[in-house]
């Protein structure tokens, strides 16, 4: 019998994709080993949302409201988190892994004196406990890992879990905490949050990724991506060395600490295939590549691929996919 | 200011597809006669430290746990310009998990002192771990500042660019303070100029083991790793890449597309 705690959150009482995600795999684990499925909601999700969960599975739902909560500070949310989790016996901790999660998820593990998995990408639920899956070596192999000591806390990667359904009816039971740390857990302040320019669709849902990489050798070409993208109904996205020489923003970075992306079609422009921007697009159904260098990396994985200058490929192919997809 | 700085030293991820194998009795990446190099976010950590040392005086530390071998890491360091280093080594320490490896590196940041800021990558280059700092920051009671591309320091307190998903926050925080950190266009790491190499490999490096580092063993090693890898494979790759040809760009680019919609992608 393993127990699970999930982190849940929503927006104006409907659960996100992550929190659908980790139900998903917490109700199979519930399946496989009994168990029960138990979420945290955190002080800022709208009532209403606990009543969603258990639609979706949570069987119960802790609810702490603290203003010390107020922002999702990581020092918070670990000291409530290790309450919770206390409270509801946990031996798995699912939290997404996002900029909040892969803080919160070792921190939480040495605080409860557990193990913690990164960025994991599937998880089964078997008689004896929990194996759980992720990359290793910038995406060139996979790892299934058990835990030895508990409770384990997983980060989860967005989009790979298959997410709970819906079985409208279901109720559970609804726990409210009282918190038991004050204000002074938490030492750091967020002075300023800069949200960067997101135009069209949103890299991490796109179902078309065109992306660019140091073979573009400036930000001028990016532009010629972006009209690319917008013909295909998609979002752009670059390597990190693109990233890393100011060219583009640096959220539309693809790769291990980038975005997770897993679009139906992957267009790699100028980027070579390091192990850590691979790692980024292994969802990807349809990769193409365009590169000068037959050798890179990028071939190896790529489905369709062009060996050629960019500057002497792209007008063409722009060209042709307007044609096709106006016609 | 004393700054430390946690390198770790890895096999190249670069290499080629058919140079990687896996032992399948550790299930670890073979080594081989394939070259060594430091986790490419330890060596950002190790720019923006210097960065840091131009801006504000005072002194930076590199902290390398691993095998005799990862001298060589702290010599590179040393040749960025990092003024001094020290080897974590020992039998004991083998095969730590990564909180044997944070614990390690917490007992040789007490035997140092306590620095104003302790850097680390925020991704390890080969497990893909991103855990070696907050672990840190927990071993060690401090606050922590995660994958963040940029510090300033200023009256006792650091304010960090912490990327987040759609852009990044501006962090206030108390030093002492460990910070994680990301790469991006104002942390590139410098070349070594070859006097700092030079003087690097005469620089006496010392080498701290269990002993040295007070280590209990029940928390190294091993017997203490609180995760199993029951198994690692290599995801099958289905087929190899179909090339476009053609006589001209122009061709080539008009049959890829052609092709993309005979496969109904776009």
């Amino acid at each position: 019998m393993t127990e699970v705690l999930v982190l849940a959150d929503g927006q104006g009482g409907v659960p996100s994709q992550n929190t659908l995600e980790l139900l998903g795999a917490a109700g199979q684990v519930r399946d496989a080993t009994g168990g029960k499925v138990q979420a945290a909601v955190l002080e800022g999700a709208a009532t209403g949302l606990s009543t969603r969960l258990f639609a979706y599975g949570a069987d119960r739902v802790f609810r702490a409201e603290h203003s010390l909560l107020h922002g999702r500070p990581p020092d918070a949310v670990v000291a409530v988190l290790a309450q919770i989790a206390g409270q509801a016996e946990a031996q798995v901790v699912l939290l997404p892994d996002d900029s909040l999660g892969r803080e919160v998820a070792p921190r939480l593990a040495h605080r409860l004196a557990g193990g913690v998995v990164s960025e994991v990408i599937a998880i089964e639920g078997e008689g004896a406990g929990v194996v759980f899956h992720r990359q290793m070596y910038g995406g060139r192999t996979i790892a299934a890992i058990r835990a030895q000591r508990f409770p384990v806390v997983a980060s989860v990667k967005p989009r790979m879990l298959a997410p709970a359904l819906e079985q409208s009816g279901r109720r559970g039971e609804e726990v409210p905490v009282t918190v038991s740390q004050d204000a002074s857990v938490v030492r750091t302040k967020v002075l300023e949050r800069v949200a960067e320019e997101v135009r069209g669709v949103k890299l991490e849902n796109a179902r078309v990724v065109v992306s660019g990489g140091r073979g573009l050798k400036g930000s001028e070409p990016f532009k010629q991506l972006e009209e690319l993208a917008q013909i295909l109904k998609g979002a752009v996205g670059a390597s990190r060395a693109a990233t890393d020489a100011g060219w583009v923003p640096a959220s539309w970075q693809v790769g291990q600490t980038g975005k997770t992306v897993s679009p139906d079609l992957y267009i790699a422009v100028g980027i070579s295939g390091a192990t850590q921007h691979l790692a980024g697009i292994t969802g990807a159904k349809t990769i193409v590549a365009i590169n000068t260098d037959p050798d890179a990396p990028i071939f190896k994985v790529a489905h369709l691929g062009v060996v050629g200058d960019f500057k002497a490929v792209l007008p063409k192919f722009i060209e042709k996919c307007r044609e096709l997809t106006q016609a | 200011m004393h700054i430390v700085v946690c390198i770790k030293q890895i096999i190249d991820p670069e290499i080629p597809t058919d140079q990687f194998k896996l032992d399948p009795a550790t299930k670890r990446q073979v080594r081989g006669s394939l070259s060594l190099v430091i986790s490419a976010y330890d060596q950002n950590a190790l720019e923006v430290a210097l960065q840091l040392r131009e801006k504000a005086g005072g002194k930076i530390t590199t902290l390398c746990l691993g095998e005799a071998g990862a001298m060589s890491a702290i010599k590179s360091a040393l040749g960025m310009g990092v003024d001094d280093g020290v080897l974590l080594s020992d039998p004991s320490l083998q095969d730590s998990d990564s909180f044997g490896v944070a614990y390690g590196l917490a007992q040789g940041i007490r035997k140092i002192g306590t620095p104003d800021l302790i850097l680390a990558g925020c991704v390890s280059g080969d497990t893909g771990n991103k855990v070696v700092g907050p672990l840190l920051a927990e071993e060690l009671g401090l606050p922590c500042v995660t994958f963040a591309s940029r510090i300033e320091v200023a009256d006792g307190k650091a304010v960090v660019r912490r990327i987040v998903e759609d852009g990044y926050e501006r962090v206030e925080a108390p030093l002492p303070l460990v910070v994680s950190i990301v790469s991006d266009d104002t942390n590139i790491p410098r070349y070594s100029k070859l006097k700092d190499i030079m003087a690097a490999a005469k620089k006496q490096v010392p080498t701290w083991k269990a002993a040295d580092l007070a280590l209990d063993p029940a928390r190294v090693g091993a017997a203490a790793a609180r995760l199993r890898i029951t198994d690692v494979y290599v995801p099958k790759r289905e087929s190899r890449c179909e090339l476009l040809d053609g006589d001209t760009p122009d061709e080539k680019a008009a049959r890829l597309a052609l092709r993309l919609r005979e496969l109904k992608v776009i």
